[in-house]
């Protein structure tokens, strides 16, 4: 055996045990956070739980509750979190790309303008705006909006818009709406932008002639990785934005539970009701049906080949 | 080709035919602006102006009297408002640090070394970027309470620093650096450590910044952390003091001060955003999930 070779060989064990060095301090803390508590919350949904006494293992009892006798969740938070959902994942979703596609379209200074205060929003999570939020639809006349539309005659009455069951889901979609363009929207642009111009000369020689055609043919499946990237990005960030109802009216529940979804849902039952049993079966449904989404989007935009 | 440079994507400039995008951009940017531009306006308002009717958008006489107050103000507890935001700085710079030394350790050797359990790895933290935190807040407690972490200031940057799309962005930027740059210096006796050091720390910046950036956002941002697993009040941070003041005492007497404490909140993440964006945009090019 060479030296040169048997240096190789030195190497490569040297390599087996350093690599695990290098990850152990990342997965350590993955293991800690993420991993132990999502098992946890496994095995606790098969409990009774009130973090004062041990758990006591009662089998399916929690998931049979949960879509028998919970009255709420089948008929307000079930369709409370569908609706949410399916207006900030997947329109916020083709919003972002819309916006990325417009954006790329136009110069280099004022694209990089415009893109900063549409992801601006994306940067003031939850609580420093919904302080902001309950100032413009504060319930009295000297709120903004109602200041607004009491002027131009379009209302006789302030609105509690926050606190009316009416209004509360409305507002949550907007408010979430407005600050869900971030780090997928951001993967979007830098996709399209990323494509090579040959590919769009081509097809143009090749006789296509709409922007529509354009993006469905050119666009989206030249950027397959970054679409799937910003499904799923805004995916979690649509699961996980759940609690903005209860900032917004500052009760939870939600009156008349108009704006509770499946995340406030876990939060009243574990931290309100110390019912953690009951609270993390909830959290297992969740994390399915997140999962479950995602493999939509993966079949969507993933590459089979 | 006069019809194809029209419908250019990434045109050098500005031409008439692109008004039909701005027709679109400038009101959805208008809209995304004004509630941003509202807290700056009403962060400067005096009071006679805060509760002016019919109330005004832009801010008259400015002043800084919200902020002076807002220093000045003391929690019903008597912990100083200082005393918030010097935990929430320190809290972010360890977090931001330890995140990226973490996560691009985790990315170099995911990406450039081979070990036993790496696929495992890799696969589970694939599934994670999917995670939804908010899911597992019950059982994380049981783990930071047998950590011994409650009341501690560990419990802000520990649960913070394993972030799972951060270490796929580093991975994915890492995988374009090609493999006979580190096969070269191996050969010149460098160790692993030395190769993620003086070679691959150097060329993943764009990524390092990306990921400051996201650990920076989550962690200044974050209320539940003290909400739920911090009791002494002198080590809670400002997110969480800025939700108190609107939603105890006098909620609309404190309307000054929270815009101020808003502007505070937002200014850093835009700052370090503007300072970073070529780096994100580089980053984000990496960013294709492919299976």
């Amino acid at each position: 055996m060479s030296t040169k070779s048997m240096r190789i060989t030195n190497l490569r064990k040297q390599e087996g045990t350093n690599g695990l060095w290098f990850v152990a301090p990342y997965f350590l803390a993955f293991l800690a956070f993420i991993t132990i508590p999502v098992i946890m919350g496994m095995l606790l949904s098969f409990t009774y739980f009130n973090l004062l006494d041990a758990p006591s293992f009662i089998g399916f009892s929690n998931y049979i509750a949960i879509f028998t006798s919970d009255s709420s969740f089948m008929q307000q938070i079930i369709p409370n979190t569908i609706t949410f959902a399916i207006f900030v994942g997947p329109i916020g979703y083709m919003l972002g790309f819309f916006l990325a596609w417009l954006l790329a379209q136009i110069p280099h200074k004022l694209r990089t303008f415009l893109t900063l205060v549409i992801y601006s929003p994306s940067m003031t999570a939850g609580i420093a705006m919904a302080v902001m939020w309950r100032i413009i639809f504060s319930g009295d006349e000297a709120g903004y909006l109602n200041s607004l539309l009491l002027s131009l005659n379009l209302i006789d009455q302030p609105i509690q818009w926050l606190t009316n069951p009416d209004y509360l889901m409305t507002i949550m979609i907007i408010v979430t709406l407005w600050n869900s363009m971030g780090i997928g929207f951001l993967a979007m642009l830098a996709g399209v932008l990323n494509i090579n111009p040959e590919l769009f000369e081509a097809a143009y020689v090749d006789g296509m002639s709409s922007k529509l055609q354009e993006i469905f043919y050119i666009t989206i499946p030249s950027m397959k990785p970054q679409m799937l990237f910003g499904a799923v990005m805004s995916l979690v960030a649509t699961f996980n934005a759940g609690s903005i109802g209860v900032l917004l009216s500052g009760q939870n529940p939600t009156p008349q539970n108009a704006g509770q979804l499946i995340v406030t849902h876990i939060d009243d039952f574990g931290f309100i009701r110390f019912d953690m049993g009951y609270a993390a079966a909830l959290s297992v449904v969740l994390l399915l049906l997140v999962y479950l989404f995602s493999q939509v989007a993966y079949k969507l935009f993933g590459d089979h080949d | 080709m006069a019809s194809f440079s029209g419908t250019k994507i990434n045109p050098k400039r500005f031409h008439i035919s692109q008004w039909k995008f701005l027709a679109i951009l400038i009101p959805v940017a208008i809209f995304m602006g004004l509630p941003i531009l509202y807290i700056f306006n009403h962060a400067f308002k005096p009071l006679a102006e805060l509760f002016e009717w019919p109330p005004r958008f832009f801010v008259a006489q400015p002043t800084w009297n919200n902020f002076i107050e807002l220093f000045e103000v003391t929690s019903t507890t008597g912990i100083p408002m200082t005393r918030y935001l010097f935990n929430s700085v320190l809290i972010a710079i360890i977090t931001v640090f330890a995140s990226i030394i973490i996560g691009s350790l985790a990315g170099f050797a995911l990406s450039k070394l081979e070990f036993r359990f790496k696929k495992t790895m890799l696969f589970a933290n694939n599934i994670a970027i999917m995670f939804v935190g908010a899911a597992v807040s019950i059982p994380r407690y049981l783990v930071v309470e047998n950590l011994g972490l409650i009341d501690t200031l560990w419990v802000h940057i520990l649960p913070g620093l394993a972030i799972p799309v951060g270490l796929f962005l580093i991975k994915q930027f890492i995988d374009q650096i090609p493999k006979e740059l580190i096969e070269a210096a191996r050969l010149d006796g460098a160790t692993n450590f030395e190769i993620y050091w003086h070679i691959i720390l150097p060329l993943i910046k764009p990524a390092l910044a990306t990921i400051a950036i996201v650990a920076f956002q989550s962690v200044w941002n974050n209320t539940e952390i003290s909400t739920l697993y911090i009791n002494d009040e002198s080590l809670k941070t400002f997110a969480f003091y800025m939700a108190t003041l609107t939603t105890t005492g006098n909620a609309v007497a404190g309307q000054g001060m929270a815009a101020a404490a808003a502007l505070i909140m937002f200014i850093p993440n835009l700052v370090i955003f503007i300072i970073l964006q070529r780096n994100v945009m580089n980053t984000m090019i990496h960013s294709g999930i492919k299976e």
